[in-house]
C-alpha cells in the first residue's frame, strides 16, 4: 500500500490504470467482432518479441542472409519455432487487422466523433504494410528479391521523379546488398513507430469512448451503474469484464495460430511461398511473381488498370487510391445512423459487394494474369471503388430503421 | 435473432477469408505437363526409409551436390544412425562429424562440365513437392539429343545425367501425341521401355525413390520430425486454458444484463 502511494506521488500509475482499465466504461454489448482490437495488440507484441529474437541470429548481408535464416531454422535452439511464429504472425496480424477494419465498416466506428481513431488506424495499417514489405526481403529468397524488385519498380513509373526516386529507395540500380541493409534497418524501426501509433489510436479511443454494434453513444444515454453514479448506464468497466473476455478470445485465437505454426507453417504456399526456399538470384527471374496474400487485393488493382498515354503510372495511382480512399470514409458516410443493424438494404448490399470484391481481388492477385482474369479484376476494382465513391449517395437516400435509445444486447 | 445474424455475418467473413488462404496458390505451370505424375506423399515416420534415403543421398547425390545447411551429426542424431557409422561410411576423409554436408566437387569445374553448377540440395524438399521429386527420380530416360545422353520427363532438358542409373538401369521413353483440352496437340509420355535392367527390380527402385524423397523432405526441414509432436501438446494446453478462460469469463459476466 505504502509502496503504491510512493509510486503514485511520483507517477500516476493508479490513476492511469483506473482511467484506462478499471474505470474505463465500455459498452456492454461487444460481440465477436470486438475481439480483434486486443488480438491486434497481441500480434504486435508477438511480432516484436519474436522479431528481436530472430534479429539476434539473422545477418542482413546478401551473401549470408539466406544461410542465416537456415541457421536459425536448424542450428539455433528453438529457432524454427520463433521463425514460424514470426512468419505465421505476419499473416495472422493482417487477418486480424482486416477483420478489425471490417468491424469498423460494419458498425460505423469511423464516424463522428471517432474520425481521428480511424485515421490513426489507417496510418497504422499503412505502416504495417511497409513493415511487412521490408521484412519480406530479409530471407533473401527468390520471391523476396523479385517481389521487392517489382514493388520498388512501381515508383519508376512516376513521370520525371520516378527513376531517381526508385534508385534512392534501393540505394542501387537493382535490389542489392545495400537495399537489404536499409530494409533491415527500416524493418526494425517501423514496428516502434507502430507501437507509438497504436498508443495514439488508443488515447483517441479512450477520449471519445468505444462504439458498439448498435452504434448508440452510451455517453449520451442515462448515467449511473453498479460501479459509479456518473458512468454511462450501459457501460461496464473494461477491467475485469473485457480483460477476462479478451483472455478467452486470445485462447481461441492462439489455438488457431499455433495450429498453423506447428502443423502447416507454409499454409499451402500462402504464408511461406515455395520459390522463397531458393536463394535470391538477380540473373534468374521467376516465371510468376506474386506478393504475399495480404497485398494481393492491391496488386490485382494495380494490374487491372491498363497503361495509356504511354505510361503505366495509372495502375500505381489506382493502387494507392485504393488505400487513400479509406481515409475519407468518415466524410463519405452520410447516413443518419451508424450501425449496419439500422442502415438500409443499399448499405448492406454495398458492404457485401465490397467484402466480396476485396476477397476476389485478393485471389486474382495471386494468379498469373489472363485476359479473362484481368477483366474480372477490372470489374471488381470498379466495385471496390464504388463502395466508397457512391457512399454519399446510397447512405443518404436509403430508408433506415429507428435506432433504440439504449443498447439492445 | 440479431445476435444470430451477426454471428452469421462473422462466420461468413471468416470462412471466406479462410477459403482464400486454403486454395493453393499459383505455381504458374505455363506449359502443359508431359505426364500425369504418380501421386506421392512423403512420410517422416518411417526411420528405416529415411536412413536408406540418407545412404542413397550420400552415395549418389553428395558427390556433385552439397547440402551445406545440414550437419552430419544432426542427421546421425535425428535418424538414429550411430555417429561412428556416419564417420566411417558417409563422410569424406578429413571431414568432422559436426561439419556441414559439403560436396568435394569444385563449383567452377562443375559448371564447366554440366553447364550449370549443381544446386545445393538442403532445401530442395521445400522448393519441389514430394510428388515432383519422386517422379523425377523415376523418369530419367536415354536421349541422344541431350549433351549428357539423358533427359527427364518431369524436368525437361535437365543438365544432370541419371545419377542412379546403375540402380534403375537404362530406359527409353515412348511418347505419343495427344490433343489437350485447349485443342493444341502435344507430346505426352506413353510408357517407358527398359533397355538394360539395373541392380534393383522395378519395385525396389520405386522404394528407393520414395526413401530418397522422404530423406529430401526431412533434409529441407529437420524440425518437421518434432514440430507436430510439440504442436499436439500446445493444442492440449490451449484447449484446457481456453476452457478455464471461458468459465472465468462466464462467471464474471453472469450479472451483466
Amino acid at each position: 500500500m505504502s509502496l503504491m502511494n510512493w509510486i503514485d506521488q511520483r507517477f500516476p500509475a493508479t490513476r492511469v490504470f483506473k482511467e484506462h482499465f478499471s474505470e474505463y466504461y465500455a459498452p456492454k454489448n461487444f460481440n465477436f467482432w470486438y475481439f480483434f482490437g486486443s488480438l491486434a495488440l497481441l500480434m504486435l507484441v508477438l511480432q516484436i518479441v519474436t522479431g528481436v529474437l530472430l534479429a539476434m541470429n539473422y545477418k542482413p548481408d546478401a551473401d549470408s542472409a539466406f544461410a542465416s535464416v537456415e541457421y536459425i531454422m536448424r542450428d539455433v535452439w528453438g529457432g524454427w519455432f520463433v521463425r514460424y511464429m514470426h512468419s505465421t504472425g505476419a499473416s495472422f496480424f493482417f487477418i486480424v487487422i482486416y477483420l478489425h477494419m471490417f468491424r469498423g465498416l460494419l458498425y460505423g466506428s469511423y464516424r463522428n466523433p471517432r474520425e481521428l481513431i480511424w485515421i490513426f488506424g489507417m496510418v497504422i495499417y499503412i505502416a504495417m504494410m511497409a513493415t511487412a514489405f521490408f521484412g519480406y526481403l530479409l530471407p533473401w529468397g527468390q520471391m523476396s528479391y523479385w517481389g521487392a524488385q517489382v514493388i520498388v519498380n512501381l515508383f519508376d513509373t512516376i513521370p520525371w521523379i520516378g527513376p531517381p526516386l526508385a534508385e534512392w529507395l534501393r540505394g542501387d540500380y537493382v535490389i542489392s546488398d545495400i537495399t537489404l541493409n536499409r530494409f533491415y534497418a527500416l524493418h526494425y524501426l517501423v514496428p516502434f513507430l507502430l507501437a507509438a501509433l497504436v498508443f495514439l489510436h488508443i488515447v483517441a479511443l479512450h477520449k471519445v469512448g468505444s462504439n458498439n454494434p448498435d452504434g448508440v453513444e452510451i455517453k449520451r444515454g442515462p448515467r449511473g451503474n453498479r460501479w459509479s453514479a456518473q458512468a454511462p448506464a450501459d457501460g461496464v468497466p473494461f477491467h475485469p469484464y473485457y480483460t477476462v473476455k479478451d483472455i478467452w478470445g486470445m485462447a481461441v485465437f492462439l489455438a488457431l495460430f499455433f495450429a498453423v505454426v506447428f502443423f502447416m507453417p507454409e499454409m499451402g504456399g500462402y504464408f511461406l511461398e515455395q520459390p522463397n526456399f531458393e536463394p535470391a538470384n538477380p540473373l534468374k527471374t521467376p516465371e510468376h511473381i506474386a506478393p504475399v496474400w495480404y497485398f494481393t487485393p492491391y496488386y490485382a488493382i494495380l494490374r487491372a488498370v491498363p497503361s495509356f498515354a504511354g505510361t503505366q503510372v495509372w495502375g500505381v495511382l489506382a493502387m494507392f487510391a485504393a488505400l487513400v480512399v479509406f481515409f475519407f470514409l468518415p466524410w463519405l458516410d452520410r447516413s443518419p445512423v451508424s450501425s449496419m443493424r439500422y442502415k438500409g438494404w443499399l448499405s448492406r448490399l454495398a458492404i457485401g459487394v465490397f467484402a466480396i470484391s476485396f476477397l476476389v481481388l485478393g485471389y486474382l492477385g495471386t494468379r498469373p494474369p489472363t485476359p479473362q482474369l484481368t477483366l474480372l479484376a477490372q470489374i471488381f476494382t470498379v466495385l471496390y471503388f464504388a463502395y466508397f465513391l457512391l457512399m454519399p449517395w446510397y447512405s443518404r437516400i436509403e430508408k433506415t430503421k429507428p435506432v433504440p435509445e439504449r443498447l439492445t444486447r | 435473432m440479431r445476435k444470430m445474424r451477426d454471428l452469421f455475418t462473422s462466420l461468413g467473413a471468416t470462412g471466406a477469408l479462410l477459403a482464400l488462404t486454403l486454395a493453393p496458390p499459383s505455381t504458374a505451370a505455363t506449359d502443359a505437363p508431359r505426364m500425369r505424375m504418380a501421386p506421392y506423399t512423403a512420410s517422416l515416420k518411417d526411420i528405416p526409409s529415411l536412413q536408406h534415403g540418407a545412404k542413397l543421398f550420400v552415395n549418389y547425390c553428395l558427390s556433385c551436390h552439397s547440402a551445406r545447411f545440414m550437419r552430419y551429426n544432426r542427421m546421425a542424431e535425428d535418424l538414429h544412425i550411430p555417429p561412428d557409422l556416419v564417420e566411417r561410411d558417409m563422410m569424406f576423409a578429413g571431414d568432422k562429424i559436426g561439419d556441414p554436408m559439403e560436396t568435394s566437387m569444385p563449383a567452377e569445374a562443375a559448371e564447366q562440365w554440366f553447364g550449370v553448377a549443381p544446386p545445393d540440395l538442403s532445401l530442395i524438399g521445400r522448393l519441389r513437392s514430394p510428388e515432383w521429386l519422386y517422379n523425377y527420380f523415376l523418369t530419367f530416360y536415354l536421349d541422344e539429343n541431350s549433351p549428357s545422353g539423358w533427359n527427364n520427363v518431369v524436368f525437361e532438358n535437365v543438365a544432370m545425367p541419371h545419377a542412379m542409373q546403375e540402380l534403375q538401369g537404362l530406359q527409353r521413353a515412348i511418347f505419343k501425341t495427344e490433343t489437350g483440352p485447349d485443342g493444341a496437340r502435344r507430346e505426352v509420355l506413353d510408357r517407358f521401355e527398359i533397355t538394360s535392367p539395373g541392380k534393383m527390380s522395378v519395385e525396389e527402385y520405386r522404394q528407393a525413390a520414395r526413401d530418397l524423397t522422404n530423406f529430401l523432405v526431412y533434409l529441407g526441414e529437420p524440425a518437421k520430425l518434432v514440430r507436430t509432436e510439440y504442436g499436439i501438446w500446445v493444442m492440449v494446453f490451449l484447449i484446457a486454458f481456453g476452457f478455464f478462460a471461458y468459465l472465468l469469463k462466464k462467471e464474471y459476466w453472469r450479472d451483466v444484463q
